[in-house]
């Protein structure tokens, strides 16, 4: 029995660690269309290693954006796999020194893994086989989307350019789907952060739009008593 | 060294940083009701954001880019169809630079 989950945990994670990690190829390629070289799309990939952040941080340079609202974009969206580490910390056992490396694994796929799983073992086992795939596949890919990419000489005729976006919408997309009172809410706050990061487009230097959108969401959020 | 090496590295120690706080914070912070809403709700914003300026946006000006709307259309109709995330991706690029060479 406890093999089976085992084994099952693994396989999940194989799974997703594989197909997820193939987007990287499209960080990659992403990355030096936006005018990164080919080095700081690998070291995003290598040490960041969360894939809407880095996605971010690189939108943000491609509109020839402000670096530092750019970074801080990405440092918003990183704040989930802090959420996630909370709940992950006594599932993974990370105490101690243990908790350095495994903290760096600690992202959206792993933990989806990891609490799918019946118990503790194959959580911490699909963990760390969803952290090892996807980090190998990740880095691969974005070395070869970004190598790839460089030789390429307008990669907006290769319709690149839309990668990104289309990347945070398949991202979204089972949030504001599947009817119901649960996603009325996200449905909203996604039209509403969308307005306004549009509307303050012309009077910001790009990057910031999508700050002041979050913020003004958050705002909504907050005052609302629920 | 350039400001996007800065812009990678702070990327790089910031959304480490912010992984390794969560793994070492205390764990009744979770029972607060406002950092569950925040979790939940701050990325649908974001990513909203986000897929909007990169779509419309053209620095400071905004502007209908139709291969790549079209492109995002693309994905939506692979999204609706339930396609592999990978498929959602390849469709919107192939819409997007099959209108651009097409108008080209």
């Amino acid at each position: 029995m406890e093999t089976t989950t085992r084994s099952s945990a693994i396989r999940d994670g194989l799974g997703v660690g594989i197909a997820v990690g193939l987007a990287g190829l499209a960080f990659g390629a992403t990355a030096v269309t936006a005018g990164l070289s080919v080095a700081q799309a690998c070291v995003l990939s290598l040490f960041a290693f969360t894939g809407a952040s880095q996605f971010a941080m690189v939108g943000v340079v491609a509109g020839g954006g402000n670096l530092v609202a750019g970074t801080a974009g990405a440092l918003l969206l990183g704040i989930r796999n802090g959420l996630y580490g909370l709940r992950m910390a006594d599932l993974l056992g990370a105490r101690g020194r243990r908790r350095f490396p495994m903290a760096h694994g600690v992202i959206d796929e792993t933990t989806a893994v990891a609490l799918a799983q019946p118990d503790r073992e194959s959580a911490r086992t699909g963990f760390l086989v969803t952290f090892a795939s996807l980090y190998l596949t990740w880095n691969a890919t974005t070395l070869a989307g970004a190598a790839g990419t460089s030789w390429v000489a307008d990669p907006a005729l290769l319709g690149l350019d839309v990668v990104g976006p289309a990347t945070f919408l398949a991202i979204l997309w089972p949030r504001l789907t599947g009817g119901g009172a649960e996603t009325r809410t996200p449905r909203l706050i996604a039209a509403c952060g969308a307005a306004v990061a549009l509307a303050a487009t012309p009077f910001t230097p790009p990057g910031v739009p999508v700050l002041i959108a979050a913020v003004a969401v958050l705002a909504v959020i907050l005052r609302r008593p629920r | 060294m350039s400001g996007v090496w800065w812009a990678v590295l702070a990327t790089c120690v910031g959304c480490y940083a912010l992984k390794l706080a969560g793994l070492s914070a205390p764990r009744r912070m979770l029972d607060h009701p406002g950092v569950q809403r925040f979790a939940a709700l701050v990325p649908v914003a974001l990513l909203a954001a986000l897929i909007a300026v990169q779509t419309f946006a053209h620095g400071q000006s905004l502007h209908v880019d139709w291969p790549r709307t079209a492109g995002l259309g693309a994905a939506v109709v692979a999204l609706l169809l339930r396609a592999p995330f990978l498929v959602v991706l390849a469709a919107a690029a192939v819409v997007t630079a099959a209108l651009r060479w097409l108008t080209a």
